[in-house]
């Protein structure tokens, strides 16, 4: 019982700190904009042509994505769906169900993933593929150590390496601790072009996890100047009522 | 052809109709037009009728989103997505339920610590308290029960870890968690029965029980910030002095009240419904998994005091029980509130500095709990949910002696101004 | 509580609190009643169906479903066409006027059709919504649930439950249960016989 307990609390410390290093490697900032449906177009345009092969988004109708993106149906059909499916579907991939056995695990679906996460990770995660030759597909990243996940993207943002830093842990020993990530090679963007383009995508996730965001923004300031003339009214109300009182 | 029998009515027309067979009138009067409150009412006495709103709120709510979930371990998570994209206003029906949750307990906890500012468990309002309590307790399961129908990783989560507590149960313990469950792990027949739960029987419940609350309440009338009777003062026709009916004083106070409720509940529907991962969990966005447990695996922010007490007490004697008990004796420690009071005084107005010190460090230390619950259970935070663990029961089991001892203040006869 | 009340003030200030929560009221009923239109789901599975009518033989007929109801699809011979406007003494509302169909449909007489050669229209009789047999060769002894459709039967439609006759355009018979023609929804033929029901206009076609 006593060896039990002892084992659970250097677990909990060791998942304290592993934490705390976790923690160390802050998130980028996406700057990602829900209101601009230029950029949200853009980011469906990627999504469709990057990840949809792998990642489904099961909960986004087709027709939801035209009609909220502001892209007419047709060219949806046209330059967006390559599976065969009709505009009222939802997104769902091309792959194969035993797509599990090409990276060890079921690419997951990123309906709700930017809800999960945050957008600025899946803005963070996509900006941070780094070179590990230990890895099955060659490709490590900061903020998912282990990824099943390729560099699907290198092609555009080219390669980068790790940063290691020299430090010195608990017990005084020192150890390399992974602090970042510096291009290595070139791809066919510019780097501006490439967080751009990560933006975008990050956006429209943002989007698909909750595509009426945008709308009860605008919708929620008139409920709320709404709200504020009956407040105005009732205090009126309750003034005169409870002159009465002394 | 017999004329029908005249009944001696005093109204006339449709009400008047009704009043011979229904006591509609005498109603009205007796808990709205000719219930006589205190004038002196302040800010704390908005959170009880705002915890009728967000119940009302709640009901409705809850009614539509049954008409478009699916109680089933294959298709709860899916359905939820279902009522937020493809029901027309299915999102804000959600949100509305989702937000609702989270401010019940923000309203029921701060009409509850009114009454231990006020001193309104005190005699004769003891049943008051208790029912109260009561609906606190079934607002703790319906909370639970709603949060595992989703089908979240965190409901899955937290249903198990919540569950399992039974199992600690000496003897019975693992029979019990499986009859709980209906099957070896959280599962299909769970959710179903939680679903049951939650929709029909504790809300039934919860009414019931709200109703014998309010007409507790109007048998003994309202407690005030002065704790006084102001029934003992009043005029000719018997209408107490520093009592104004509650309608239209108390119905135009209130509107007003449930206006500003309403403004803070709308922004953050509209602004935030997660608040800030508070209300609606980022791991619940993933479905029940029952392989992997989330990272950081903690209860809505309404029961993380209770968690943190949980957690702050080891295990001893191969039973992990004492930590269950002490949770379990933070809520049934409420209930004796009316009788641990022994202070002449009602009101913190006039009560002595131990009262009035014990309270603030009781209130501290429920937030700072709040914070250990939500906190992995590492580094400053089990050592701080010990301490307050043993502070927040010191509030309640030391109250018949610090009460007794210390000082208290002149009671005025007739209530201190109004709001 | 002696001193002057202002009423007016009063009234005005209840009626405009009152006002404004009674809108709030009523803008709060809307996303409640409006959760009870069909849903993006229920529209998708309510999504037109296409049917490629041009493999059916004539005199043949095939059911689809569409928004959950059924519908006959009919590829008429060309005689059967041709006679329709024959028999108009014998039905109760030979002009459709009493019936439920598109304009378009309506507007082309006996044939009740975008193509005469093809009719589509609901199998739901609409006597009680049972869904009717197709009875195409005239003057058949033919039987259908133990009746005898009759020497001068033209070809068309037996509703099995309180037998109904409709003709091959739907159009009920005189002195039968059902009160009126059987309803065509909206559809659109295009290229080769492509049936698409539930619109009014063909789809352009996507390059």
């Amino acid at each position: 019982m006593l060896k039990a307990s002892v084992l659970i609390i250097v677990g909990l410390l060791g998942a304290g700190t592993a934490l705390a290093e976790e923690g160390e490697i802050r998130l980028l900032e996406s700057g990602a904009d829900i209101k601009s449906a230029e950029s949200l177009q853009r980011g469906a345009r990627n999504f469709m042509n990057y990840c949809s092969g792998c990642h489904s988004l099961k909960y986004l109708r087709y027709s939801r994505l035209a009609a909220d993106l502001k892209i007419p149906e047709s060219e949806v059909v046209k330059n967006l769906i390559f599976t065969g499916a009709k505009p009222f579907d939802e997104i769902s991939t091309a792959m194969p169900a035993d797509a599990t056995d090409w990276f060890g695990k079921q690419p997951p679906d990123l309906t709700l993933m930017a809800r999960e996460r945050g957008v600025d990770y899946i803005y963070s995660y996509l900006k941070s593929f780094y070179v590990d030759k230990t890895r099955p597909f060659g490709v490590n990243n900061l903020y998912l150590a282990g990824t099943a996940m390729p560099h699907v993207l290198s092609s555009l943002q080219g390669l980068q390496k790790p940063v290691y830093k020299n430090e010195k842990d608990a017990h005084g020993s020192a150890k390399m601790v992974l602090v970042g990530v510096e291009a290595m090679t070139p791809g066919a963007m510019k780097p501006e072009e490439y967080d751009q383009f990560i933006r975008d995508t990050a956006n429209f996730l943002d989007y698909a996890a909750e595509p009426i965001k945008a709308t009860r923004q605008s919708m929620g300031i008139f409920v709320m100047l709404f709200l504020l003339v009956f407040f105005v009214f009732a205090y009126l109300l309750k003034k005169e009522y409870w002159k009465d009182v002394h | 052809m017999a004329a029908a029998p005249e009944t001696a009515g005093t109204g006339k027309g449709l009400i008047g109709w009704i009043d011979e067979r229904f006591p509609l009138t005498k109603l009205w009067k007796e808990h709205v037009a000719e219930y006589y409150a205190p004038k002196n009412f302040n800010f704390w006495y908005f959170f009880g009728a705002l915890s009728l709103v967000v119940l009302a709120n709640q009901l409705v709510t809850g009614i539509f989103l049954t008409m478009s979930y699916k109680p089933s371990a294959a298709e709860a998570f899916a359905s939820v997505e279902y009522i937020m994209r493809d029901v027309e206003w299915g999102w804000l029906i959600r949100y509305m339920h989702s937000t609702g949750a989270s401010a019940f307990f923000i309203v029921v906890y701060l009409h509850m610590f009114r009454a231990l500012l006020y001193g309104s468990h005190r005699r004769p309002r003891e049943l008051v308290w208790i029912f109260g309590c009561l609906i606190f307790l079934l607002l703790m399961a319906e909370a639970f029960m709603g949060y595992v129908l989703p089908w979240g990783n965190m409901s899955y989560w937290g249903a198990q870890v919540i569950v399992s507590l039974f199992s600690s149960l000496p003897i019975i313990g693992g029979t019990l968690v499986e009859w709980i469950r209906g099957d070896y792990n959280i599962a299909d027949p769970t959710l179903n029965r939680f679903f049951a739960l939650h929709v029909a029987a504790l809300p039934l419940a919860l009414v019931f029980l709200v109703v014998a609350h309010i007409m507790a309440l109007h048998e003994v009338g309202s407690n005030n910030p002065d704790g006084i009777d102001i029934k003992k003062y009043k005029d000719d026709k018997g209408r107490p002095l520093d009592g104004v009916p509650f309608h239209p004083y108390y119905t135009v106070k209130d509107t007003l009240g449930v206006a500003g409720f309403l403004m803070i509940f709308a922004a953050v529907i509209f602004f935030a419904p997660n608040f800030f991962g508070l209300f609606l969990e980022s791991p619940n966005f993933e479905p029940a998994n029952p392989l992997q447990t989330p990272p950081d695996i903690t209860p809505v922010w309404y029961f993380t005091p209770f968690y943190a007490m949980l957690r702050a007490i080891p295990s001893a004697f191969g039973t992990q029980v004492w930590g269950v008990m002490v949770m379990g004796a933070a809520i049934v420690v409420l209930f004796f509130v009316p009788w641990l009071d022994r202070s002449p005084v009602r009101s913190i107005r006039y009560k002595g500095p131990i009262y009035k010190t014990m309270l603030a460090v009781f209130s501290v230390s429920f937030v700072i709990l709040a914070v250990c619950g939500m906190k992995p259970p590492s580094g400053i935070y089990p050592i701080l949910a010990r301490v307050c663990t043993a502070l927040y029961f010191a509030f309640f089991l030391l109250m018949p002696w610090y009460t007794k001892f210390d000082s208290v203040q002149p009671v005025p006869e007739r209530v201190t101004g109004h709001a | 509580m002696s001193e002057e009340v202002d009423h007016s003030r009063r009234r005005l200030l209840t009626a405009a609190t009152v006002g404004t929560g009674a809108i709030g009221v009523a803008f709060a009923a809307v996303p409640f009643l409006a959760s009870w239109k069909p849903s993006a789901r229920a529209k998708a599975l309510g999504a037109p169906v296409e049917v490629d009518a041009s493999k059916l033989e004539a005199g043949q007929m095939l059911k689809v479903v569409w928004r959950g109801q059924a519908v006959f699809v009919v590829r008429r011979v060309k005689g059967a066409v041709d006679q329709l406007s024959g028999h108009d003494a014998m039905l109760a509302d030979p002009a459709s006027d009493d019936s439920v169909q598109p304009d378009y449909i309506k507007a082309t007489g006996a044939a009740r059709a975008r193509n005469p050669e093809y009719w589509v229209g609901l199998a739901v009789c609409t006597h009680l919504g049972c869904s009717p047999l197709g009875a195409f060769q005239p003057n058949d002894s033919f039987q259908v649930a133990g009746a005898d459709l009759g020497a001068n039967w033209p070809g068309g439609f037996y509703c099995p439950c309180h037998g109904s006759k409709y003709d091959l355009s739907g159009r009920v018979f005189k002195s039968m249960p059902a009160p009126k023609n059987l309803a065509v929804p909206p559809y659109a033929i295009a290229a080769n016989a492509r049936i698409v029901i539930g619109v009014d206009d063909a789809p352009k076609a996507v390059s």
